[in-house]
């Protein structure tokens, strides 16, 4: 494993009284894809800002590269960042831009043209150096921005949702060149996004947030199978949370039917909540289901089918290839593989979780 | 899209306009070009060159400039420290900046003439002080003092507004490639308002230029500005001719002036209003 | 924590320099004394002097008339005029804009000098002339404060209103009016101040006997000023704090206010 670049050692921030981070802790390691996900207000956006220094926290250290930094300027720290609208200078052109950050550490002219064909080589804009920032479009801009960041050769690139005000088509496409982007240069980047699918698709490292603490860090796999509790589940993709009574090891009661899951450690008889996702949810003849129910919805969504089922009260969202009309008597199967099972919260820190379910 | 019948909602405007600002104008020119008995004459053009005219042009000339370098010189730091308060307080500290604007022009001058005359409210205060009284009524000095006081919002607010327009985020960018505050002030704030200070410089040169109003009742007849020389002509001996010679080389000056600064501020988007 | 204070200050001094004038003018109108440096006590005579003055309640109802009339006129033409070019092709709106502003930032001397010009040679100089000259100053500003708002207005709303069966008529005071009428309102009030404040245009054009307050003030000054002036000057400024207060403020009051 690569060492770590930037450590954030309980990290408290608030605003007129209200806290928007809580000792939050959190290292990046070096070349690390990391992305902080979380809906608006989670407080990732204030991570990002207090990294690149244009926010200092009231308490706790930004260490980088084992210095403190925490009180640094911006201007004096060895990372860039990549604004939310791009921030371009409006009254210089795309060259100008690019070569902001050079002119200021000095380097000769030669080596700033040098850099500013690189760069828009990198981005795929070519031949661009003349041209008004405003007769760019919202892709194009954006891809300047990275520009103007990467010439600088920061350590780590922080990303503020930069591809928030670009349509879906384009976004997709720049995820693809951000990850290609981030194996040609070899450098950090930090991504900050409140779209699962986005940081699903490009990061190494996921730090969901909510409410100014750090629900879950892992790998995009390790977030979307195995959440650590409802809010994360919830917020990554769609689910069924259900309250849940762990009867024993491998033994969970959901909706008065006892299913063998591969859970251990609960205890006995400990309220849990549940987590299955739509996925996961078999839908087999009634006398073979777990328990029974009727379908209620039946929407197409082209790759599969999104049917709803009234089962024992509860609405099973259910995603299959299989067509089963409305009213159509149907039994449920969940596999023991694909069952999750997560602690209720009980610490403060925890409460965050219930909020937003 | 374009509809005729709507265009010709601002017929009655063109007509208004024809009728009351391009026959006058021409008007003007004809006076200028002409001799009391009708004929063609450069003469009332020519006499700029005597040297009382051209006196009073420099003089004039001297005077805008200072007045609209001290106006810019105190507005620059005023815009930006106005542009940095809080949200809340600052719709209302800018009202605070306008309002001596909204009081009558002559009024204001009316006000200066009370601070500055020998026994006025200044002098009086110096003297209880035991400082050396203030002299300078019906001098230059007045006058420019006056038009400050005058024309000194018409060069807060086109700055204060271009300011107020630079996002966060650009000033952010800017410290985040590098860039420490002198930097960002030199290639960030200046360049970005500079339209806004363009704009002010035209509001307030060109009245400082062209008022006699003011060098009139602070200049004790001591003043005499091209803006005096001109009203003269016209009102007190009646030498409309020569009045509009030169008038028309004044509008020149003001033109001239007006296509420099828009030649340097392509952009000249932020006006006062 | 210097720097900050050092901002107080500087605004503290911009701040005194800006109302010092008003705040003299304003103690004087309460000062019963003939010099003006000493204070002789509290009185409200000059007040009750200058409400028995006949030439300058004159004067006040000449310039009230003047202004609310010329302010009235050109808020119409100018209103006319921003939907005539709001329909214009983009090249014939750029033109009308600029020949919009050329009265703006011409030089009050020469607008008034060669208005006079004008009149002298086909008609007399009296109450008329006046109005005229101050309707031709003040269209640019209702222009200015309405075509923003247009331009800002939804095109597709005023369409949808005739596609459901509006005549351009309806749609116009349906659709449209409610989106400019901020725009009117603040046009209306910046044409009847600058008319109110406007000295170099009405001494040019003006007749004989017929006064605004601005060419009353600007005779007595040059004679001697008379205390009935500052309570005039303060009653002034008060009207100014409220008109300003209300633009600023009131219904009409929108952050957009500066845009051009």
């Amino acid at each position: 494993m690569s060492k770590r670049l930037i450590d954030l050692q309980h990290i408290t921030k608030s605003y007129e009284g209200q806290t928007i981070l809580d000792d939050l802790n959190l290292y990046i390691r070096e070349n690390e894809f990391l992305t902080l996900l979380g809906p608006s207000g989670c407080g990732k956006t204030t991570t990002l800002r207090i990294i690149g220094g244009f926010e200092t926290p009231d308490m706790g250290n930004v260490i980088f590269d084992g210095k403190n930094i925490t009180s640094l300027a911006p201007n004096e720290r060895q990372l860039n960042t990549v604004f939310q609208k791009y921030a371009l200078f409006p009254h210089m052109s795309i060259a100008e831009n690019i070569a902001f950050g050079l002119k200021i550490k000095k380097k000769s002219k030669a080596y700033i043209d040098d850099k500013i064909k690189y760069a828009l080589k990198l981005v795929n804009l070519e031949g661009f150096e003349k041209r008004s920032v405003d007769s760019l479009s919202g892709g194009q801009q954006q891809r300047i921005a990275i520009a103007r960041a990467i010439v600088n050769e920061p350590k780590v690139l922080l990303l503020d949702e930069p591809l928030g005000a670009l349509d879906l088509k384009l976004r997709q496409d720049m995820q693809y060149e951000l990850i290609r982007l981030k194996n040609e240069l070899g450098i950090t980047f930090i991504y900050v996004t409140h779209d699962q699918e986005e940081a699903l698709t490009m990061s190494d490292t996921i730090v969901v947030m909510n409410q100014g603490y750090i629900q879950q860090i892992g790998t995009p796999e390790d977030i979307y199978n195995e959440p650590t509790n409802a809010f994360v589940a919830d917020f990554i993709g769609e689910s069924n949370i259900m309250d849940g009574i762990m009867i024993k090891d491998r033994l969970v009661n959901i909706l008065d039917v006892n299913f063998p899951c591969v859970d251990e450690g609960f205890g006995n008889h400990v309220p849990v909540d549940v987590v299955i996702r739509p996925e996961d949810v078999e839908l087999v003849d009634p006398e073979s289901g777990m328990l029974e129910g009727d379908v209620t919805s039946l929407i197409f969504k082209g790759v599969h089918w999104e049917i709803e089922v009234l089962a024992h009260g509860f609405e099973w969202l259910v995603q299959t290839t299989q067509m089963h009309p409305v009213g159509s008597h149907v039994g449920i199967r969940v596999d023991p593989f694909n069952i999750q099972i997560m602690n209720k919260p009980e610490s403060s820190d925890e409460k965050a979780v219930e909020s937003d379910v | 899209m374009y509809n005729l019948k709507r265009q010709l909602l601002a017929g009655p405007y063109l007509l208004w306009m024809a009728g009351f600002i391009l026959l006058p104008v021409i008007m003007i020119l004809y006076y200028a070009f002409t001799t009391t008995s009708g004929h063609f004459t450069l003469l009332n053009i020519s006499s700029i060159f005597a040297s009382i005219h051209l006196k009073s042009l420099f003089l004039s000339l001297k005077l805008a400039l200072i007045c609209t370098g001290v106006c810019l010189l105190l507005s620059y730091p005023l815009a930006m420290i106005l542009n940095k308060m809080k949200e809340k307080s600052q719709g209302f500290i800018v009202f605070i900046f306008i309002l001596p604007m909204w009081m009558n022009f002559m009024l204001r001058i009316l006000a200066w003439k009370l601070l500055l005359s020998n026994n006025g409210v200044i002098n009086t205060l110096l003297e209880a002080l035991g400082l050396p009284a203030l002299d300078i009524l019906n001098t230059p000095s007045a006058v420019v003092f006056c038009m400050v006081y005058d024309f000194l919002p018409f060069m807060i607010l086109p700055i204060y507004n271009a300011m107020a327009r630079i996002e966060d985020d650009i000033l952010e960018a800017a410290s985040d490639l590098g860039a420490g505050a002198v930097t960002v002030f030199f290639k960030i704030i200046v360049p970005l308002t500079m339209p806004g200070v363009i704009s002010g410089i035209t509001m307030v040169f060109v009245p400082a230029l062209t008022s006699f109003a003011i060098s009139d009742l602070l200049g004790g007849g001591k003043v005499l500005l091209i803006g005096n020389v001109i009203e003269q002509a016209f009102m007190q001996e009646y030498n409309w001719n020569l009045g509009s010679g030169l008038s028309l080389v004044l509008m020149i000056f003001v033109i001239a002036s007006m296509a420099l600064m828009s030649a340097k501020g392509e952009e000249g988007g932020a006006g006062v209003w | 924590m210097v720097k900050k204070s050092t901002e107080r200050v500087y605004l503290a001094l911009i701040f005194l320099f800006l109302y010092l004038p008003i705040l003299v003018l304003i103690v004087l109108s309460f000062n019963d004394s003939k010099t003006r440096v000493q204070w002789g006590g509290f009185t409200l005579k000059w007040y009750q002097k200058l409400f028995s003055s006949g030439p300058i309640m004159e004067a006040f109802f000449t310039t009230l008339l003047i202004s609310l009339a010329s302010a009235v006129i050109s808020t119409l033409l100018g209103m006319l005029a921003a939907l005539g070019i709001d329909a214009m092709k983009k090249r014939n709106q750029a033109i009308m804009i600029g020949a919009t502003n050329i009265p703006l930032l011409n030089a009050d001397i020469v607008t008034g000098l060669s208005m006079m010009l004008l009149f002298v040679r086909f008609t007399q100089l009296g109450l008329t002339t006046v109005l005229i000259a101050h309707i031709t100053f003040n269209i640019p500003y209702v222009i200015l404060n309405v075509l923003p708002k247009l331009k800002q207005s939804s095109r597709t709303a005023y369409e949808a209103a005739l596609d459901l069966g509006a005549t351009p008529l309806y749609a116009f005071f349906k659709i449209i009016w409610p989106q400019i009428c901020p725009g009117v309102f603040s046009g209306f009030l910046m044409a009847m101040t600058m008319s109110l404040d406007d000295f170099s245009i009405t001494y040019f054009t003006k007749g004989a006997g017929i006064n605004t307050l601005s060419t009353m003030i600007y005779t007595e000054m040059r004679k001697g000023i008379r205390p009935e002036m500052y309570a005039l000057s303060t009653i002034l400024f008060l009207l100014a704090l409220v008109l300003l207060l209300f633009m600023n403020f009131g219904p009409s009051a929108h952050k957009d206010k500066n845009r051009n």
